[in-house]
């Protein structure tokens, strides 16, 4: 009907071959289908679940709270004048997106064979999507992060608006992991029996159930590499307006670039061979 | 590239390692013994074929041209390499040599229902299968009444898919692929669902798409269905074309080509996967009342059909059976050698060695025409070691049946021979 009058573009077939260039194009052509498949994403993760979205608030409130218990009146973990619970909740929420995202996405390809053996589109919007999914359980959570400000009193100013940046940082640092290990996982199953213990220690290697307690600046900047450590720093600066990160922010946004970067183009050279391996 | 071209392929080849679906096999640990080689082939230039791999050409030299508003056929055996070059001309994978062109969008129906979600209703997969199909959101809003009249799920368009009959789901399914219209249609097998009503509609709505000027490459069994909707075919044979004429002729070809070999048919070390160790077909023959091996049996006889195997190593659970079908490729009937409750339990597993498995179609059953005879051998829930649903052809003659003292053709594929009463009620 319509596509018919306009000349129809040419598509070219041949073999794959070296570094493929990332064709954005494409990939903007195909926008609807990251909305489509995130959004399948959400519908079929609540669909026959009673409590529905509202599960994206009980599981953060309910780890929350048994870390309070085990962290704060346990371990007695000094927060300074913040509450424990609200001090673990606001680094907690953006490194449960991260650590969704990651999961999610090392899946994705695999989970989606079906899809990548039997029809054309940019293979990169399926870790994008599943990514994307997990940012709206995130947005979802926020509110209980206000909420909690509220109950403890602590101001809510414009700063808030900082998580914004940080976010994305967040969501960056899932998707470049997520492209090398979503695209590995095709070939090499393990990858996906590796993840969830690569989050639970790339949670310890995060300030999210204690502070920062490192002050050496060569040791930072090594701590810094770890993406999250930034993420979580400028968020707690954002809510909270103690000491505004410094520089070394830098170092977990240069971290992130480079891993994002390399991903994508590994990812690419890798995708041609997805339907016939995976 | 011409104006009124819409598909050029020229030296197409595609090549696949073998066994690569066990790939899975493929582990880390596999990565740690070769030292890194693994790793350092995705990093390599160009994958060279290595030695001690075994790799198969699903697709050798293949050329051909499509004109615009053309419906094409490719007719060929399982394993020709039909799926494959379908593959390759929608994109989902890449030849290995060779070079394309296409002229606009492909849409493709290769299994209908890829992407829908059980969990998600009608409606949503409608527009969900319409996105991953390449369909803007507008384009599935503007045509959403005419997909839900075409599959004739009205009523349940709200409730999850889940629910459907499988029946419903592919009315579905097919109904939004179909109402895709991409420059060039790629269809393979989707008339195989469906009742007779629906098949026809199917029909129809190809027929459509090819008249309003879009190009069209079908596939298909169903050699009658290739005549209806296509001018002009290809039969695939071994990855490479064979023969492009028009569909008539294609088909005849087809159909009177050597798939038979007098009723028996050898299968060499070379010719079988490496996957489906450890089973290894032999051969398989059809043999007449008297003992003799022929591939034309009479209805009025009995039938006996043969299959001998090797078994490499002990196997438990295993069935080896056959598939008739005729030459439509429409289904007669299937049945294992382990059938019966007896012999079941008898073969729980069987010990390496080799093998004849062996039944008797009873005299009076089929009625006149050819037949299609496949292998099957498979644990059931576990795996499926081989399968080749042409293996063989034979052809049955009616002569002397009951009913043939009328000179007319019988419509479909058994003849049984029914115990009538005629009674007079008053």
């Amino acid at each position: 009907m319509s596509s018919a009058e306009t000349t129809p573009e040419i598509v070219t077939l041949k073999p794959a071959k070296g570094w493929l260039s990332l064709d954005l194009k494409e990939l903007w052509r195909y926008r609807e289908l990251i909305y489509f498949l995130t959004w399948r994403d959400i519908k079929v993760r609540y669909k026959q679940a009673a409590l529905g979205v509202a599960w994206a608030i009980i599981q953060p409130v309910l780890t929350a709270l048994v870390t309070t218990f085990v962290f704060s009146r346990g371990l007695k973990v000094q927060t300074g004048d913040i509450p424990y619970p609200l001090f673990m909740l606001s680094a907690y929420l953006p490194w449960h997106l991260f650590a969704n995202s990651l999961t999610r996405s090392s899946g994705s390809l695999v989970q989606n064979a079906n899809l990548l053996t039997k029809i054309y589109f940019p293979r990169v919007i399926i870790p994008v999507a599943s990514v994307m999914a997990a940012m709206v359980d995130f947005l979802i959570s926020l509110f209980i992060l206000v909420g909690v400000m509220i109950f403890y009193r602590v101001p809510v100013t414009l700063n808030i608006l900082w998580i914004i940046p940080f976010t994305l940082l967040a969501i960056l640092s899932a998707l470049a992991v997520g492209l090398w290990f979503s695209a590995l996982n095709v070939r090499f199953r393990d990858v996906q029996q590796m993840v969830p213990f690569i989050a639970q220690i790339w949670l310890y290697m995060t300030p999210v159930l204690y502070p920062i307690m490192i002050n050496h600046p060569i040791f930072r900047f090594v701590y810094n590499l770890n993406p999250m450590v930034g993420v979580v720093d400028g968020f707690r600066w954002a809510l909270f307006g103690q000491t505004p990160p410094d520089l070394n922010i830098l170092v977990s946004v240069a971290a992130v670039l480079l891993l994002f970067i390399s991903g994508l183009f590994f990812f690419r050279r890798m995708e041609k061979t997805f339907a016939d391996v995976v | 590239m011409d104006k009124d071209t819409s598909i050029i392929v020229k030296g197409i080849s595609k090549r696949y390692r073998i066994g690569v679906a066990q790939e899975r096999a493929d582990t880390l640990r596999d990565l740690i013994t070769s030292s890194g080689q693994r790793i350092g082939s995705i990093f390599r230039k160009k994958s060279e074929p290595k030695a001690g791999i075994d790799y198969i050409w699903a697709l050798k030299d293949v050329s051909f041209e499509v004109k615009q508003g053309q419906a094409l056929g490719i007719i060929g055996r399982n394993g020709a390499g039909k799926s494959t070059l379908l593959k390759v001309l929608s994109r989902v994978t890449d030849p290995t040599e060779g070079y394309g062109e296409l002229r606009g969008r492909v849409g493709s129906l290769l299994e209908v229902g890829t992407g829908f979600h059980p969990e998600l209703s009608g409606r949503e997969n409608i527009f969900l299968n319409g996105a991953i199909l390449g369909m803007h959101r507008k384009e599935i809003e503007a045509r959403f009444d005419e997909i839900v009249d075409f599959s004739e799920v009205g009523q349940f368009i709200d409730t999850p898919v889940k629910r459907y009959s499988s029946g419903m789901y592919l009315r579905l399914a097919f109904a939004v692929a179909a109402h895709l219209e991409p420059e060039i249609l790629v269809v393979d097998e989707v008339l195989a669902v469906g009742d007779a009503d629906f098949q026809r509609k199917c029909l129809g709505k190809m027929g459509d798409v090819a008249s309003a000027g879009r190009t069209v490459l079908f596939v298909s069994h169903n050699m009658s269905a290739i005549q209806r909707l296509t001018q002009e075919s290809i039969v695939l044979d071994k990855g490479t074309v064979l023969l492009r004429a028009p569909s008539n002729e294609a088909v005849d070809f087809y159909l009177n080509r050597g798939l038979s070999e007098l009723g028996e048919r050898y299968w060499e070390a070379d010719e079988v996967p490496a996957a489906s160790a450890p089973f290894r077909p032999l051969a398989i023959r059809i043999v007449d009342k008297n003992g003799v091996v022929s591939d034309s049996v009479r209805s009025v006889d009995p039938i006996t059909l043969e299959i001998d195997y090797q078994l490499e190593q002990e196997v438990t659970g295993l069935r080896v059976g056959f598939y008739l079908f005729t030459t439509r490729g429409e289904p007669v009937f299937t049945s294992f050698d382990t059938d019966s409750s007896e012999l079941f339990a008898e073969h729980t597993s069987r010990a390496k060695g080799v093998y004849t498995s062996r039944c008797v179609i009873p005299a009076n059953t089929m009625n006149e025409g050819r037949f299609f005879l496949g292998l099957n051998a498979s644990s059931y829930g576990i795996r499926r070691y081989f399968q080749d649903e042409q293996a063989l052809s034979f052809s049955v003659d009616a002569s002397g049946a009951p009913g043939t003292h009328w000179p007319e053709a019988r419509p479909g594929a058994v003849r049984p021979v029914l115990n009538w009463e005629i009674e007079k009620k008053a």
